[in-house]
């Protein structure tokens, strides 16, 4: 198996639990990172969303986690893990529409249950991993290549 | 149209980046439901909102949206309005509801984003 291309860029955000009116500023930072190093634009956009989604759940619905943007030369990764309480049922999180918000989320205007099928459809690459009582660590990839596409054996 | 058009099409006060109101905007989303926001496939829109949480502002940033329409005479928090000036987010607001909004400057040409819709999610 050939070495992966190197690490071009590492950058690790913490996402606290409950600070709602923060949430989002990694996603901001994501893509100004991005954009400074001269990533193509629909992968800014695409990580932009991924990195949002990622950390609106992180804060909505966790004890706090974090995030992790790798910038390699043919992708950008970014992979999430939090402290719990852990997804009992991935499939279900999976189906647009399913969502355990509760109704301050909602009058926030997320919770729609759009988040995790989100971060899917802007993905080259998504790996959920979860334990109740432990905690979920999600990997979402991003080719910057279209040809690159081919590895993943996926559509965008 | 430019920013300034569509303040002057629907009466909109401009908040925060009165220098920008020269920015070209062709595609417009109308949405309380940021998820339906973050489902859009395209950049540089103009997002109409009667949110005025920083979560509006956040995910126009995020997004990379022209600028922000606030309707129905809402008034967003001076952190907010702080937020997007320092985003560089125009900030407008206006007394008209959001359907006669919508309906105002769909007339004049601004068109619907391109958006993800629900059975792309399928399978």
């Amino acid at each position: 198996m050939p070495a992966e291309p190197s690490i071009l860029l590492r950058r690790v955000f913490p996402v606290p639990p409950d600070a709602i009116e923060e949430a989002g500023k990694a996603s901001t930072e994501v893509r100004r990172l991005l954009r400074g190093m001269g990533a193509e634009p629909e992968v800014v956009r695409r990580a932009g969303i991924v990195c949002f989604e990622g950390e609106m759940n992180i804060a909505l619905y966790t004890k706090g986690g974090r995030i992790v943007l790798v910038v390699r030369e043919d992708r950008v990764e970014l992979l999430f893990s939090d402290r719990g309480p852990g997804i009992a049922d991935i499939d279900l999180v999976k189906q647009p529409g399913y969502s355990t918000a509760p109704d301050w989320a909602r009058e926030l205007g997320f919770g729609a249950g759009m988040g995790i099928p989100n971060m899917e459809k802007n993905s080259d690459e998504f790996h959920i991993f979860s334990r109740v009582g432990q905690g979920t660590v999600i990997r979402a990839t991003i080719y910057r290549r279209r040809d690159d596409l081919g590895r993943s054996g996926k559509e965008a | 149209m430019t920013l300034a058009e569509v303040c002057e099409l629907v009466g909109a006060e401009v908040l925060a980046g009165e220098e920008l109101l020269g920015r070209r905007v062709d595609k417009g989303c109308g949405a309380d439901l940021l998820s339906d926001v973050l489902s859009v496939t395209e950049e540089g829109f103009l997002l109409i909102t009667g949110m005025v949480t920083p979560q509006a502002v956040r995910v126009a940033d995020v997004m990379n949206a022209c600028a922000v329409l606030v309707v129905r005479g809402k008034r967003p928090p001076p952190k907010v309005v702080d937020y997007a000036r320092e985003a560089g987010i125009p900030l407008l607001a206006t007394e008209k509801g959001m359907f006669e909004t919508c309906g105002i400057l769909y007339g004049h040409g601004l068109r619907p984003t391109e958006f993800r819709h629900l059975s792309d999610y399928a399978g």
